[in-house]
């Protein structure tokens, strides 16, 4: 599904990742973990395309497609998602016009048929009910005045609608509550399929608890130091992140 | 002699022509109105950028070329019409400022609304016409409504009697053009032709009516036109008022909407500006009676190396009025801008409410605006709040909207829609608040693809900006 070779990313000027390779199959769900400033969220964010992330060498090849050769609109109709950890409040622009926008262009660009207004409500409708999403919520503009939680909910409520085949979860659980926290994360395990992947970025164990990830990879300082089963989050739950940068600096020199 | 001076002999020339010609039919009141404005014009001539009001506006190119005084019918103008009809409503063409009955559609009149043509009502005195004409502004201010009033002949005037409430809009449609680029002019020398459409209206106590006003004319002609429209909204009575005004990308659009709103009247004007090479607005409203609501919102798009200048007046004069004014530009390629918005606030207005909201998004590094809030305030118990902001298309929401798959295109439309939504929800009339929407993002799509010098990174080029 997913190949990253030793991709590295400058951002205005400073090099924040250093070389990551990770390979990540269909069906599958990794998670990146790392303490604050690792790298976890330049990486999410180069995969989506943020025009701010410079590659500077690597590969990421992307269904056998070179996914750094694509525009972020085109990663985005061809299947990737990207869940924001910020995500951006949009004045003016309403919910679910974006919405219904974002996923006939994808439709569009697989050649589907356009959804119409009644049907593409009747599946809003639906998504809605599984993560609990307050209908008013789509009709608002974008984020605009939306809780932290409520952001949150709203990025994996466009992931439902837009059934992305690789989604990048970028610290989705900050800033959510513990009932928030576990509609998200049925959310996610209700999307997960052989055919779908996930990355899933966060800084606490906690998320795993209800996403259950395949492959645990940690991050520091740009680098993947060390990758596991899940059992490594555990660990690094009881350790913190203090002994693997002390792992990672005597590795480098 | 200077070329400005010489024009403005060549304008006077005119003058005396149309005086001796169709002109002269008019009665004498009308002739008087002509004479004074003439002497005054003569007086003062066209303005230059050493006069406050038009410190960043040249109006050279109007000044030192030749236009003739437009006459007739031309063969497009039924085309124009036809383009930005609105079904359902009342229609009302003036064509090189002549009123034209045949492209005009009075066929679902309502009840106590009466239209005329300018010469026929000046003709008549049909009820108020006399009163109100040419009485809504000093010439000596406006030295472009100077012009407009020495040739005053035609146009139309919109009568609503007292309590009416008239749901059918009324739609102005204004045309300025010659027959074609290869025809003969009227003058040897002339660029083009000059029109002077005049529209006066005049909503009685406790009457209700809706205004649009379209100016077109044929994609790449070169004409000056140069409206002045006048509104009188009585006791009580509520006027909604749009423009859309949509010349040719090289006319040159001079207008000036001058509003009296009588005790409690409520008047909203909504201008939409897209057309031009070079675009003056004056709207003047002046609060004169106790308890007058006034907006006053718009949304200009310019683009290429055009200008659009837009100087709004507002006039308290009485007090417990209150005035909502919020003006949008949208500025790309070497497009320029220029907004006044002035605010009078007399000794007598106590507990005015005014607030002047401007904002200007630049689309690229070379777009410039000029803005500056005006504040005269001379009563003491009054709220009077003014902002101005100046910004590019937000990068982060730009990448949010094209990360779940909208183009750049489609990305930046939804941004701009965004932008301007707040004052196209103002417009009340289905059908040309489309036509509305679609001329800027059709008049957008050119200038980006005008932007793109090709190799370059099109996400680059819109996160424009500056210092």
């Amino acid at each position: 599904m997913l190949d990253v070779k030793n991709l590295k990313v400058r951002v205005a000027d400073k090099e924040i990742l250093r070389g990551i390779t990770l390979s990540v199959k269909a069906g599958e769900v990794h998670a990146i973990m790392g303490p604050n400033g690792s790298g976890k969220s330049t990486f999410a964010r180069a995969l989506a395309g943020h025009p701010g992330y410079e590659v500077t060498d690597g590969t990421v090849t992307y269904q056998g497609r070179d996914l750094l050769d694509m525009d972020p609109d085109e990663r985005a109709r061809e299947g990737v998602f990207m869940a924001f950890q910020y995500p951006v409040e949009i004045p003016g622009v309403n919910n679910a016009y974006f919405l219904k926008a974002a996923l006939n262009a994808k439709r569009k660009h697989h050649g589907l048929e356009e959804l119409d207004a009644m049907d593409f409500m009747a599946l809003m409708t639906e998504k809605a009910k599984i993560l609990d999403v307050d209908e008013k919520m789509l009709q608002r503009s974008v984020n605009e005045g939306f809780s932290g939680g409520e952001k949150k909910r709203n990025e994996i409520f466009h992931m439902a609608v837009l059934e992305p085949t690789l989604a990048v979860l970028d610290e989705t659980d900050s800033g959510l509550d513990i009932d928030a926290l576990r509609i998200v994360s049925q959310g996610v395990n209700a999307m997960r399929s052989p055919d779908r992947s996930f990355i899933v970025v966060t800084h606490y164990q906690r998320l795993l608890n209800y996403i259950v990830p395949d492959f645990v990879h940690v991050l520091s300082d740009g680098l993947l130091v060390r990758s596991g089963g899940r059992e490594l989050a555990l660990e690094l739950e009881e350790k913190g992140y203090g002994w693997l940068e002390t792992a990672a600096a005597g590795a480098r020199t | 002699m200077s070329p400005v001076a010489a024009r403005h002999d060549t304008y006077l020339a005119e003058y005396g022509r149309f005086t001796k010609s169709r002109g002269s039919a008019a009665p004498a009141w009308v002739r008087e109105h002509r004479a004074r404005a003439s002497a005054r014009f003569a007086d003062i001539g066209f303005p230059t950028s050493r006069d406050e009001d038009w410190r960043f506006t040249n109006v050279s190119p109007i000044a030192e070329a030749e236009f003739a005084l437009a006459e007739g019918l031309p063969r497009h103008a039924a085309a124009l019409v036809a383009g930005v009809t609105v079904p359902g409503a009342v229609r009302l063409a003036i064509v090189n400022g002549q009123f034209v009955a045949a492209l005009s559609d009075l066929s679902t009149l309502p009840k106590g609304l009466h239209i005329v043509s300018l010469r026929d009502g000046a003709r008549d005195e049909t009820g108020g016409l006399r009163e109100h004409l040419a009485a809504t502004f000093n010439i000596n201010a406006h030295p472009f409504a100077a012009l407009n009033t020495a040739f005053l002949d035609d146009g139309v005037a919109i009568l609503v009697t007292k309590g009416a409430i008239v749901e059918t809009p009324i739609h102005v449609v204004i045309v300025t053009g010659s027959e074609s680029p290869h025809a003969p002019r009227p003058t040897p020398h002339a660029v083009g032709v000059v029109s002077h459409p005049r529209v006066l209206v005049v909503a009685g106590p406790a009457s209700q009516v809706t205004i649009a006003q379209s100016f077109a004319g044929a994609p790449g002609d070169v004409y000056f036109t140069n409206a002045v429209t006048e509104v009188v909204v009585g006791e009580g009575a509520v006027v909604d008022f749009y423009t859309d005004q949509r010349e040719s990308e090289k006319a040159f659009h001079v207008a000036n909407l001058q509003v009296h709103v009588e005790r409690r009247g409520v008047f909203s004007s909504h201008a939409f500006s897209t057309g031009s090479r070079l675009m003056r607005h004056d709207i003047g409203i002046g609060l004169k009676g106790e308890g007058a609501d006034c907006t006053m919102n718009g949304v200009y798009l310019v683009d290429g190396e055009r200008l659009m200048d837009t100087h709004t007046s507002l006039d308290h004069a009485m007090p417990h009025c209150t005035s909502h004014e919020l003006y949008k530009g949208i500025l790309s390629g070497k497009g320029r801008g220029v907004f006044n918005g002035r605010i009078i606030v007399r000794i007598d207005a106590q507990k005015t409410d005014a607030k002047q909201t401007n904002r200007a998004l630049l689309l690229s590094d070379d777009a410039t605006i000029n803005s500056n809030p005006q504040l005269e305030i001379f009563a003491d118990d009054v709220k009077c709040t003014h902002g101005a902001a100046v910004g590019q298309l937000d990068d982060e929401a730009m990448f949010y909207l094209r990360a779940r798959g909208l183009t750049r295109t489609e990305a930046r439309d939804m941004l701009l829609h965004a932008f301007a939504g707040e004052v196209l929800e103002g417009l009340k009339i289905p059908a040309l608040r489309a036509q509305i929407e679609a001329t800027l993002f059709s008049a957008l799509e050119r200038d980006v693809t005008l932007r793109l010098p090709s190799g370059q990174d099109p996400s680059t080029a819109l996160r424009a900006g500056g210092p």
